[in-house]
């Protein structure tokens, strides 16, 4: 194959890390709505919570997506 | 990296078809200047950083030049992120940390500065470097790590060694432990770079198909576009504020060493 096309490939393949940031943030989300509706009156204390734990598994993602940016531009 | 791929197409990709989404990130040098053979020029990157110290300051001094009971609205600006920041420390570091408050405010509103001025048009996104967020959160995890040795001494290294677990797998759990402690200043670092440089290179991608679809196949998409810089908006509030809650977290840790 040409070291160039598995270059792309290996790239393309690094982006996959986002399907565990998709569940991660859909999960924190719907959660936090289910438990909120459950019991509205402590949801605001825990907005905090909520967006830290959404950067959190958001982070994850993105560490697949600076992969994809190293195989692309570094190598 | 941006340099180097920029040289390639430049603002316009190399068959001139879309735009380049790189060629944002591009570091220009404005003054040329070397200090003992150390590329020191006045770049692009260092005059957003000094806009951004500027306006914090500017603003913080303005606002608060009367100290008045009853607070304007410019003032009542200054008090809410002064109250903002101050809870931050009090809920996650304790009264005791409030010592350190001063410098989560500075960290809190420069990467706020950097990241809301990314946000206007032809303007460049500092924290979409990684060496400045890294550099950031470097500073962050020595100067936290200083603090834990010399608030405990010796005895800070118990942080690494979990309680209420078997003798047995405590070799490998601190190993664990101290990996997990020194991918913090990266994990802090590239969440706030990755952030930053994907939301620009997704605003700058997407704006071009609208661009490319024409007046009257664009409005729509332009529309979603607006979305997205309200959605990049939030989101450079929300990675300043992660980056400070985070700061404030491993403080807590490095004073208190709850385990």
């Amino acid at each position: 194959m040409d070291p160039s096309a598995a270059k792309l490939i290996g790239a393309g393949l690094a982006s996959i890390a986002l399907v565990g940031a998709g569940i991660g943030i859909g999960t924190i989300f719907g959660n936090y709505l289910q438990g909120a509706l459950r019991n509205p009156s402590a949801a605001p204390g825990q907005f905090a919570n909520l967006l830290l734990g959404f950067a959190l598994a958001e982070a994850t993602g993105l560490f697949g997506l600076v992969v994809a940016l190293i195989i692309l531009f570094v190598f | 990296m941006s340099e180097a791929y920029a040289a390639e197409g430049g603002a316009h990709g190399a068959e001139g078809g879309l735009p380049n989404p790189m060629h944002q990130f591009e570091i220009k040098r404005l003054i040329d200047f070397e200090l003992f053979g150390v590329d020191a020029s006045f770049t692009n990157s260092a005059l957003f950083m000094v806009i951004a110290a500027c306006v914090i300051t500017l603003f913080t001094v303005y606002a608060m030049r009367r100290r008045a009971l009853v607070p304007s609205r410019m003032q009542s600006v200054a008090e809410l992120s002064y109250e903002f920041v101050a809870n931050m420390v009090r809920d996650n570091v304790g009264t005791d940390g409030m010592k350190y408050f001063p410098f989560v405010f500075t960290l809190f509103m420069f990467v706020l500065a950097l990241n809301m001025l990314g946000m206007l048009p032809y303007s460049f996104t500092v924290t979409s470097h990684i060496i400045v967020t890294f550099a950031l959160a470097a500073f962050v995890f020595l100067g936290v790590t200083l603090i834990g040795f010399f608030k405990h001494g010796v005895k800070f290294l118990k942080f690494f060694v979990p309680s209420g677990v078997p003798v047995v797998m405590l070799p490998l759990l601190v190993v664990i432990e101290v990996i997990s402690y020194l991918t913090r200043p990266l994990s802090l670092s590239v969440r706030l770079f990755a952030n930053m440089m994907a939301g620009h290179t997704m605003l700058k991608v997407f704006g071009a198909f609208v661009v490319a679809l024409g007046v009257l196949g664009g409005i729509a998409p332009l529309a979603f576009m607006v979305a997205f810089t309200g959605l990049e908006i939030l989101v450079a509030f929300l990675q300043a504020y992660v980056f400070a809650i985070l700061t404030c977290i491993y403080l807590n840790d490095a004073l208190h060493m709850h385990h």
